[in-house]
């Protein structure tokens, strides 16, 4: 058994572990070893936490061990690259969860022994809150990711109105809650938190899921947090403000690659409206300029540079693996290929890389938005695959667009730009790409997986 | 909960607000640091270390006075905070081991 004071040592030593652990993330070539060292810590954590003279009964625990050790690497073994931001959702919701049951569990336990103080009754009541919020919000982005739910915003009359209301109520409950200490009043915290991170998140659209899963992440953290306030577990009040850090920059910098305030993404209702959708003959008598493959082709075998912009539709089409073979054909022929990646692409942040890594890309070759930018101006051929807000120049020009000011990837400023695209439907602002119209572009209409394939066999060929 | 005096006689919440307030600037400084190629994998591993919650499920399972239903509570946190350790450093370890430098 391990007194105090050891305890401590090893939480410590677990913390810096996680420290370092994320540390490590600063470069790939220095990852693994982070989460190795991260491993390490949460496993001396474990160690340690078996060793607390409190800790009696260990037939429960082992099992409860070992029944998620199963679980959790099957599961990670198992699932597709394409659903990760569906399992991170997923693994959230397990944390929310888990904060509401120890909220409850310690409550309970310490209530009988009479060991309750006000301060740790608003810790108990806040810990629940987060979690529940945690929980049932992460439940819901998960649904929506994994298409359980529609991706489209729910809104209704009055919603922001309910939730303000909705989390005046908890706060007053958590102020009586440290009054009467009575486990009634903590399960009614629970209960309005678990409505709340429902109504929160069913507004808010499929698009805006790299804010979400961030924020969550965020909240995920700041559950942990709250519960080492009320066990004053210093590793978790460490790991909890870490973890609530990390996942609140990433909503920061997700905002920021939008343009758009972090109150404007959680208040919702912004895109996702299905309009018809317009054919390719429709987008011809609008000037748009249609390309056959061979097109492409001929002038991705005459260009000296290449600059390929991946986009949500890349993912859903998996079109990477071509995209893939597309690079080794180019290499052979000499011909540079470089990956340009907006903040926001795809469903979580860093969702374009990792897509790509799996379809074994060198990193080396995808390079981020501020970083690619200056080179579109002296690159051949810029090739747009199921990307589109992010490529759109209103965003820099017209003044009245929804996205003006967001920061965009100058693809229009390549000598020839290529956009694979199945129509010309809009993106998920819902408005028209102006880069569509400019002189300098042409749609290759498709999916996007057979037009790469298409693309690879035509340059096979040559 | 013991009554534990400091030293200095700083309340134990105090000294753990102390804690919190000092990490949220490690967390800041560190998370900036990491390349956006990465975010991914810093989620999954963000989302592993929050399993860090075990220590408190841990507790409520195996203290000496818990009643059946506080060891059944407690059972359940372990086994999700646990599926969300293991499967989290797990994902993260087979996202990063797919991030290679161009061979040559």
């Amino acid at each position: 058994m391990l007194n105090a004071n050891t305890l401590a040592i090893a939480y410590l030593i677990s913390a810096a572990l996680f420290i370092l652990g994320l540390k490590g993330l600063t470069s790939p070539s220095t990852a693994r070893r982070g989460n190795y060292l991260a491993m390490l810590g949460m496993a001396l954590a474990i160690v340690a936490t078996l060793f607390n003279p409190v800790v009696q009964n260990y037939s429960l625990i082992f099992t409860g061990l070992a029944i998620g050790a199963v679980i959790g690497i099957v599961v990670a073994l198992k699932i597709d690259m394409k659903a990760m931001p569906q399992l991170v959702a997923a693994f959230h919701s397990l944390v929310g969860l888990t904060a509401v049951l120890v909220a409850i569990g310690t409550f309970t336990e310490h209530a009988t022994s009479g060991l309750v103080d006000r301060i740790m009754l608003v810790e108990l009541g806040v810990g629940s809150f987060i979690g529940a919020i945690t929980f049932t919000g992460s439940l819901i982005a998960f649904g929506k990711l994994q298409g359980i739910l529609s991706g489209n915003p729910v809104v209704f009359k009055g919603q922001h109105l309910l939730n303000l209301v909705l989390g005046l109520v908890a706060l007053a409950l958590v102020i009586q809650f440290s009054q009467n200490s009575g486990l009634t009043t903590l399960i009614l915290i629970t209960v309005i938190a678990l409505a709340l991170g429902f109504l929160l998140i069913i507004p808010i659209g499929g698009a805006d899921m790299p804010v979400v899963i961030s924020m969550l992440n965020s909240y995920s953290g700041w559950a942990a947090a709250a519960t080492g306030f009320t066990l004053q577990n210093n590793a978790l009040i460490v790991t909890g403000a870490l973890v609530g850090f990390s996942g609140a920059i990433l909503s920061f910098i997700m905002c920021r690659a939008m343009n758009r305030s972090f109150i404007s993404v959680i208040l919702g209702g912004f895109g996702g409206s299905d309009d018809e959708e317009t054919t390719a003959m429709q987008a011809a008598n609008q000037g748009v300029k249609s390309a056959a493959v061979e097109d492409l082709a001929f002038m991705i075998e005459n260009a000296n540079r290449l600059i390929i912009v991946p986009g949500y539709g890349m993912a859903v089409a998996q079109a990477q693996h071509a995209l893939k073979e597309l690079t080794d054909i180019l290499n052979e022929k000499e011909i540079e290929v470089k990956f340009a990646i907006h903040p926001v692409a795809g469903r979580m942040p860093g969702h374009m890389n990792v897509l790509l890594a799996e379809s074994d890309i060198p990193y080396d070759q995808v390079v981020e938005m501020e970083e690619i930018n200056p080179e579109f101006s002296t690159t051949d051929v810029a090739l747009v695959v199921g990307a589109n807000d992010v490529t759109n120049p209103a965003a820099k020009t017209d003044k009245s667009s929804p996205i003006y000011g967001m920061p965009i990837l100058d693809v229009e400023k390549a000598k020839y730009v290529f956009v694979i695209k199945r129509s010309m439907r809009p993106g998920y602002s819902g408005i028209e790409n102006l880069l569509y119209f400019r002189d300098n572009c042409s749609m290759v209409f498709g999916d996007a997986k057979e037009v790469c394939e298409a693309l690879v066999a035509e340059l096979k060929n040559s | 909960m013991t009554e534990t005096i400091t030293a200095s006689g700083m309340s134990p919440a105090i000294v753990a607000l102390f804690i919190f307030v000092l990490a949220c600037f490690i967390g800041y400084y560190v998370i900036w640091g990491v390349t956006p190629s990465l975010h991914t994998p810093l989620i999954s591993l963000t989302n592993a270390i929050s399993g860090i919650i075990i220590v408190g499920a841990i507790l409520v399972t195996g203290s000496e006075g818990a009643t059946s239903l506080e060891q059944g509570l407690g059972f359940v946190a372990v086994t999700l905070a646990s599926i969300n350790i293991f499967g989290g450093f797990a994902v993260t370890q087979r996202m990063l081991s797919m991030f290679r430098k161009k061979e040559k």
